[in-house]
């Protein structure tokens, strides 16, 4: 009998302290039945892609409140590339200003959810986002 | 063309990818993840298995990041040895799943190509590891890791089942846990190869210190499970005492774990081990295959019909037991 998960790593980079949010959203998704991996705070974009790697995960959230995430962003979708990774689901949550939005979607990022957004709604995004992958 | 070929050479290979991919297909219980492992399984046999167990919160995720620092850091002329880490904890029993936070402790780990760490949601199992896990550590095994680190959910009591998949098997205890009673009883003391009490600088750890040691003289029962030839001489599971956010006490863990080892080569004890994890493996399969099969070959109706009768105060569970699995035509041909 084949028991398939959906598998996400949650992961905090940057140098602010505030990991609520990315609790928040990792609670919820492990109430919508996924296997959440979670890493903690501080993580480089060197860790985020190495963890995503060794889990085999089907989507990485990133938490990011620094302003950092023009950097960090498109340093983590380097990095999974690199790794082979290209079909993972990346998706930011955080403060980030609407105008960084399109060039982070361009850059390959799934979706950007600033705060307020339910949490039935990521949900939902990534349960689509991986079944269209695996059909892939 | 054959793809399970190629991801058990890339595997043995020691590519990182390909192992991830396989990991979850065993986990999945995956028709082509059980086929790789097939042709893996006889390059296994080679890693050592170090289980860690123990309750929640007395430091097992930071203990295993600590003996994972000191086996790739080891003092001078002694090898570097490659671990890879599976970090086992619970599923929820409501909605199936599960926050895997082990890699929170381990982040003194990154970087290192030497090392690979892997979490794992329980999916149901009660004795602290996942189904797959037996899998997934041969499959690290075959990838040529020299030691493979198992760290279980947080366990109570009877969460047992590391000692049959693990050479040496660390219990992991804090201070203030209990009295001489608690240490009496059976279950998680009794598979300790080596006893540790994590947070010593925790008050009351003295009085722990003493209760097992206490337990340890009446006798300690590892060669009643873990039986070596009369004549060896018996393992006395060492009581160690660690601070793992400090780094104290790691140097004296990693010896006593190699001591363990030597011990389990010179008696024989390796193989013993060996042999009786194999064997409760093949019965486990055992199990599953002919719960599948007889489940294909009853048909649904008599199975709903028998439990009628059951429910009717007809015939006993017992009686209907015996009805269900009684030998049946097409299940015995000829």
């Amino acid at each position: 009998m084949i028991e398939r998960k959906i598998r996400v790593l949650i992961a905090k980079p940057g140098l602010d302290g505030h990991d609520r949010g990315a609790k928040v959203i990792a609670r919820a998704l492990r109430d919508a039945g996924m296997e959440v991996i979670y890493t903690g705070l501080r993580q480089t974009p060197e860790m985020i892609a190495e963890a995503a790697l060794q889990e085999d995960v089907d989507a990485v959230g990133i938490s990011i409140l620094s302003g950092a995430h023009m950097v960090l962003v498109p340093r983590v979708l380097d990095l999974l590339r690199a790794n082979g990774q290209e079909g993972v689901c990346v998706f930011v949550g955080g403060i980030i200003p609407e105008n960084d939005v399109p060039s982070l979607i361009n850059a390959g990022v799934a979706q950007v959810y600033g705060p307020g957004t339910p949490t039935t709604q990521v949900v939902e995004d990534i349960t689509r986002a991986v079944l269209q992958q695996a059909q892939v | 063309m054959n793809v399970e070929h190629d991801l058990v050479e890339s595997v043995v290979a020691g590519k990182r990818l390909p192992l991830a991919r396989l990991l979850t297909l065993v986990e999945n219980n995956a028709p082509e993840g059980l086929a790789a492992l097939d042709q893996l399984f006889p390059h296994t046999g080679r890693a050592h298995l170090i289980g860690v167990t123990g309750s929640p919160g007395s430091g097992k995720s930071s203990l295993v990041n600590q003996i994972a620092l000191a086996l790739r850091n080891p003092p001078s002329g002694k090898a570097a040895r490659s671990v890879a880490i599976v970090a086992v904890d619970p599923t929820s029993p409501f909605t199936g799943g599960a926050v895997l936070g082990d890699r929170v402790r381990m982040r003194d780990l990154a970087g290192d190509p030497g090392i690979y760490i892997r979490s794992m949601a329980s999916r149901g199992a009660l004795g602290g590891l996942a189904r797959a896990t037996t899998g997934v550590v041969q499959a690290l095994d075959a990838a040529g890791f020299d030691v493979v680190l198992v760290e279980t959910v947080g366990a109570g009591q009877a969460e047992v089942d590391i000692a049959r998949l693990a050479h040496t098997t660390l219990v992991i205890e804090a201070p203030g846990m209990g009295d001489d009673i608690q240490a009496i009883k059976a279950g998680i003391l009794e598979i300790a190869d080596i006893l540790v009490i994590n947070k010593a600088d925790h008050p009351g750890v003295d009085s722990t210190v003493r209760a097992l040691r206490a337990m340890l003289e009446l006798g300690h029962p590892t060669h009643l499970h873990n039986p070596v030839a009369s004549g060896t001489p018996l393992w006395i599971p060492p009581v160690l005492q660690t601070i793992a956010t400090q780094s104290e006490g790691i140097a004296d863990l990693v010896e006593a774990i190699d001591r363990h080892t030597a011990y389990l080569h010179t008696t024989g004890a390796w193989q013993a081990r060996d042999r009786s994890r194999l064997q409760t493996e093949l019965e486990q399969l055992v199990q599953v295959e002919l719960n599948n099969n007889w489940r294909a070959s009853v048909p649904p109706e008599f199975i709903q019909e028998t439990l009628a009768q059951v429910e009717t105060r007809q015939i006993s569970p017992y009686q209907a037991a015996k009805l269900l699995t009684h030998p049946l035509p097409e299940l015995h041909p000829g």
